[in-house]
């Protein structure tokens, strides 16, 4: 006796789905492999610089003196020595600019998003600021030097260097706050008004904390940039083996700088120093760029 | 101290965009006034208009006037912070400060206007949220952040953190579209103990939740599309619901509309 079950299981007409067709098997297969395949493609240059950096900047690193001593006294074929003097130039050089680039640059957000609206003042900072992202590193270097050091008669120095160096990274800052301001929600804004909070206090305490991580992670990001120029340092500061604390005067060491004089004495010291410079300044941004995750994390809007 | 409210002759734009057409009704204090009718007719912006939020949007104008227990909010001489301090509001989507602690949230309003005390910023917490209906699920962790709750309490706690400034107005914006029917429940239960205190006006899709909460009910309708709005009539809720005086009333909380 055939029971009801035995007919589900039998179909009462032909199959609506069919099986997957060879054609659109094989496309998915070829696809597959164009796809794997530039993945692997953009990937191994990457691989690549980071082998090398490793196999040619580590035994550097792995000596002591290589994080506290400067080249001082040294002469370009002696080994030894360390970087500790191009690491307070460029930690010096990107503070500074931080300095000036993020307080600038969150305001003209501010006034961009929360004010400017579609004034005629905000289309014309938005196109400024346009045209200063696109703004070529040297370009930036040779406009210091002509105002700072040529009109204004100072002396070549780190501080010139942050100057410039500004002018690469208050657009980043400018667009960082932009974007993230914008993803805040009006409703925030409108719930704040609707208590009686007047519109600066409400952008302060309201719409700023809400994007906060956002705009840390981008400034972030932006001094880990900043960091690796090289175009203007080449113009705007002399290369020092010593130590110097002093932005204002005498010439100072970064670790673009070191990489770039040390690429110049054709020796086996020279190589050394070179690499190590490079790994360290790697090493450098990708510490920045871990922390600005950190920070961002810290930061972030908590539902828990 | 809960106020009385005279609108007179209030026409609101967008832009070039006529969006409400000479509207002139009048609000008691201590009661609820629902305001009804289609999508597009207007009522939420004439809500907006009774706190000077219309004019947040850019482009937004007004004319006529919203008259306060006699003073008129639209003044030159007034200050529009003031007024939202005084005439509170609730919107349609819960919208917590995620920056922002439950307990500070409740208290938003009176921090970020100056108010320091905290012994008595605690006390208007606990008021505010008892008030609420909020206290007995929230008071073990005051701390946590405001997006931690479900939705029906994030609204909620916006109600809490609206009557915590103890505005004489409270005005709500579908304060129930988004939540579930228990949710739901419980607001209005909550409208009619807030009531007590606050003149409430409160703009709603749901017809049914008109007739439960409100004292009387305003109908507003559009010609058509593109067209203003317009106030139909302003009754007492029983009344309306039972025996309007214009047919388009009739015809729109018939369901026999358009």
């Amino acid at each position: 006796m055939r029971t009801d079950t035995a007919d589900v299981e039998q179909p009462a007409a032909d199959p609506a789905f069919q099986y997957l067709s060879l054609g659109r098997k094989l496309k998915n297969n070829a696809a597959t492999v164009v796809f794997t395949a530039a993945f692997l493609i953009a990937v191994v240059p990457l691989l690549w610089v980071l082998v090398t950096l490793l196999q040619r900047g580590l035994p550097p690193l792995l000596n002591a003196d290589w994080w506290n001593h400067s080249f001082y006294g040294l002469l370009p074929s002696d080994f030894g020595g360390g970087i500790y003097h191009a690491l307070v130039g460029t930690i010096e050089q990107a503070l500074v600019c931080a300095l000036f680039s993020v307080p600038l640059g969150v305001t003209v957000g501010i006034f961009l998003i929360e004010y400017g609206q579609n004034s005629r003042l905000a289309k014309t900072a938005t196109f400024m600021v346009d045209i200063l992202s696109g703004l070529p590193s040297i370009v930036a270097g040779l406009f210091i030097y002509a105002l700072w050091i040529t009109t204004f008669g100072f002396d070549r120095s780190g501080f010139a260097v942050s100057l410039s160096l500004v002018l690469l990274m208050l657009p980043l800052v400018v667009r960082t706050t932009e974007t993230m301001l914008r993803i805040v929600p009006d409703e925030l804004r409108e719930a704040s008004y609707a208590l009686g909070v007047p519109k600066w206090k409400t952008i302060l305490k309201v719409v700023l904390p809400t994007a906060l991580s956002g705009i840390v992670t981008g400034v972030m990001l932006g001094l880990a940039r900043i960091m690796g120029e090289t175009a203007p340092l080449l113009i705007l500061v002399g290369y020092s083996r010593a130590i110097n604390f002093n932005l204002f005067e005498g010439p100072m060491a970064s670790l673009p700088l070191t990489v770039y004089t040390a690429r110049k004495t054709s020796t086996e010291a020279g190589e050394y120093r070179m690499w190590g410079a490079a790994l360290t300044l790697v090493l450098l941004i990708m510490l920045i760029n871990l922390l600005a995750t950190l920070i961002s994390k810290f930061f972030a809007v908590k539902t828990k | 101290m809960a106020k009385r409210l005279d609108i007179k002759d209030l026409n609101l734009h967008y832009g070039k965009f006529h969006a409400v057409e000479d509207v002139t009704l009048q609000v008691q204090a201590r009661s609820v006034t629902s305001f009804i009718g289609p999508s597009g007719c207007g009522k939420s912006t004439v809500l907006r208009a009774l706190n000077r939020m219309h004019e947040v949007i850019a482009g937004a104008r007004v004319d006529g006037k919203v008259l306060l227990d006699g003073e008129d909010i639209y003044a030159p001489s007034v200050d529009p912070v003031q007024v939202r301090r005084t005439i509170g509001m609730v919107f349609q989507r819960a919208n917590p400060f995620p920056t922002m602690s439950i307990r500070d949230n409740v208290v938003a309003g009176l921090k970020l206007t100056g108010e320091k005390n905290k012994k008595k910023l605690d006390e208007i917490t606990e008021r505010s949220l008892r008030s609420a209906n909020l206290w007995e699920e929230v008071k073990d962790r005051l701390h946590k952040p405001g997006g931690s709750l479900s939705g029906g309490q994030q609204q909620r706690l916006c109600i809490a953190r609206a009557t915590a400034v103890q505005p004489d107005v409270l005005l709500m914006d579908e304060p129930c579209s988004a939540l579930d029917p228990i949710s739901t429940l419980a607001i209005e239960d909550l409208i009619a103990e807030l009531k007590k205190d606050y003149t409430i006006v409160i703009v709603t899709h749901n017809m049914q939740q008109a007739a439960r909460v409100s004292d009387q009910t305003a109908f507003f309708n559009l010609r058509a599309v593109g067209e203003p709005g317009q106030l139909v009539e302003i009754e007492e809720t029983g009344k309306l619901f039972s025996n309007p005086n214009q047919k388009a009333t009739e015809d729109y909380i018939s369901g026999r509309f358009g």
